[in-house]
């Protein structure tokens, strides 16, 4: 299940995170390599969508919230003045459990991103990016013939893959998910699934999941976080089937939730 | 291990992990018995050997079974996966152990009532061992014992030891009496079948070894 790709595209070092004078995270160390899909489970309130949100600055928005430590993508500190967060949401850009597309068409759903960024130059460019990332999100054989229709009349499967050809739309390097499919039916959360690993080809993906055999089935690396910790990051294969750690041993046999 | 949580699997496993207790009981009784019927010369007691193994092979497709069904259904990971893929593959190598003891069985029909060549002294201490290192690795099976577990690898040295100790004195007796070839060979096929027992012991060993620590490798390569 190991890709070809050695290269790390996101370095964390001695993350440590606060909201307030509550510590989150505490010393997180972490190499992503690109395009693997990276897995992070643990049990509720262990920190999981707070290290994602720390990967594209999305924490910066919560008030009394604070990072120590650094954030590398492509070796480059994310957190450093020179960045733009903006940007960087362009290029690590995000899917939440609860779709939220656009109370508008399918069309301008996928092509606000690009429009608003000035990344095409004519309607027929934006035409062709829409379809592209409605192709690549699994999404283009459902909705080409109601492309106009409102996103909202999409089942909720759908939607989730609306907000993925949203993501792409603005040709990102690195996607990251949240729980992407607590909120969809056991087909749909496999129609994502597999969209997941068709994506990795591509993007770099990291997913916050609770559903361990999801994290199992989809991806290269798992990393478990509890309370604050990692606790053991390495090979997917490896941890099911022969973590070094107890607390992951007793996490993923489900004898402790 | 169980901390509350999934009390039904545990149940389950534990109710395989007897079976597989059971299967191994009743492969030490068939060995026993068989070697009882060797040393008596009663093919009734052989017989009974050879017919109780086709119980043997429904316990270990029960049991297979079981298996298939706990990981369909519950999948189990890390430990319990283990635990449960070692149990699946132990009972094929229990079974075998218990087509070898039939295997000694019918060799006593075959040799009716032909008398033994020799006294038997080095067969009877293979069975001896092959049933001592069965029990050992069921005792470190339940226990999940690694350590104990690998106490057992070498005594297969022993048994291979005693197996060409058997085998050079076959050979030469048949060499210097050319009319003892078929009692012989009837004996050599029954230290061989005891010998093949103490490989699979071995194999029970590894799987022991590889719940445990989750090393997987040969041992007494």
């Amino acid at each position: 299940m190991v890709s070809n790709a050695i290269l790390p595209k996101i370095e964390v070092h001695d993350l440590d995170f606060y909201y307030g004078e509550k510590r989150a995270l505490s010393n997180i160390n972490m190499v992503i390599l690109e395009r693997e899909i990276t897995a992070l489970i643990g049990p509720s309130g262990c920190g999981k969508s707070t290290f994602l949100r720390c990967l594209n600055r999305m924490n910066e928005t919560i008030p009394g919230a604070r990072m120590q430590g650094r954030v590398l993508i492509d070796g480059v500190d994310i957190y450093s003045p020179e960045i733009d967060p903006v940007d960087l949401r362009q290029r690590v850009g995000m899917v939440f459990q609860k779709p939220n597309p656009f109370p508008q068409s399918v069309y301008d759903n996928v092509a606000f991103g690009p429009r608003i960024l000035g990344l095409t130059q004519s309607r027929s460019e934006e035409a062709e990016m829409v379809e592209r990332s409605l192709r690549q999100a699994a999404l283009w054989d459902v909705v080409k013939d109601s492309l106009d229709e409102n996103a909202l009349e999409l089942s909720l499967g759908e939607q989730q893959r609306l907000c993925i050809a949203r993501v792409l739309a603005v040709e990102p390097e690195v996607v990251l998910m949240d729980e992407p499919t607590s909120a969809l039916d056991p087909i749909a959360t496999l129609e994502i699934e597999d969209l997941m690993t068709a994506l990795k080809s591509h993007y770099t993906i990291v997913v916050v999941t609770h559903n361990m055999q999801q994290a199992a089935r989809v991806s290269d690396r798992t990393g478990l976080f509890w309370l604050g910790e990692l606790v053991e990051f390495d090979e997917t294969d490896r941890i099911f089937t022969r973590p070094k750690e107890e607390r992951t041993e007793a996490y993923v046999t489900g004898r402790v939730g | 291990m169980s901390g509350g949580l999934r009390a039904k699997y545990d149940q389950t496993y534990d109710e395989i992990e007897r079976d597989v207790l059971r299967l191994g009981a009743m492969v030490d009784q068939a060995i026993r018995d068989s070697l009882t019927s060797l040393e008596q010369r009663d093919t009734a007691l052989a017989q009974q050997v050879i017919d109780k193994d086709e119980e043997i092979n429904a316990l270990r497709y029960q049991i297979e079974e079981a298996c298939l069904a706990l990981i369909a259904t519950q999948q189990p990971t890390a430990g319990d996966l283990r635990a449960v893929v070692s149990a699946m593959n132990m009972v094929v190598d229990m079974e075998r152990m218990g087509d070898h003891a039939s295997g000694i069985a019918k060799t006593v029909i075959l040799m009716g009532d032909q008398p033994l060549l020799k006294p038997l002294i080095d067969i009877p201490r293979m069975a001896r061992l092959a049933r001592e290192m069965l029990r050992s690795s069921l005792e470190a099976f339940a226990a999940r014992d690694a350590k104990a577990a690998r106490a057992i690898a070498p005594r297969d040295e022993e048994m291979d030891q005693l197996y060409r100790a058997v085998f050079d004195e076959l050979v030469e007796i048949m060499a210097q009496k050319p009319g003892t070839v078929e009692r012989a060979t009837y004996l050599l096929w029954v230290a061989h079948n005891l010998e093949r027992i103490g490989d699979r012991a071995t194999n029970l060993v590894e799987r022991i070894i590889f719940i445990t620590t989750g090393d997987m490798r040969e041992l007494n390569v």
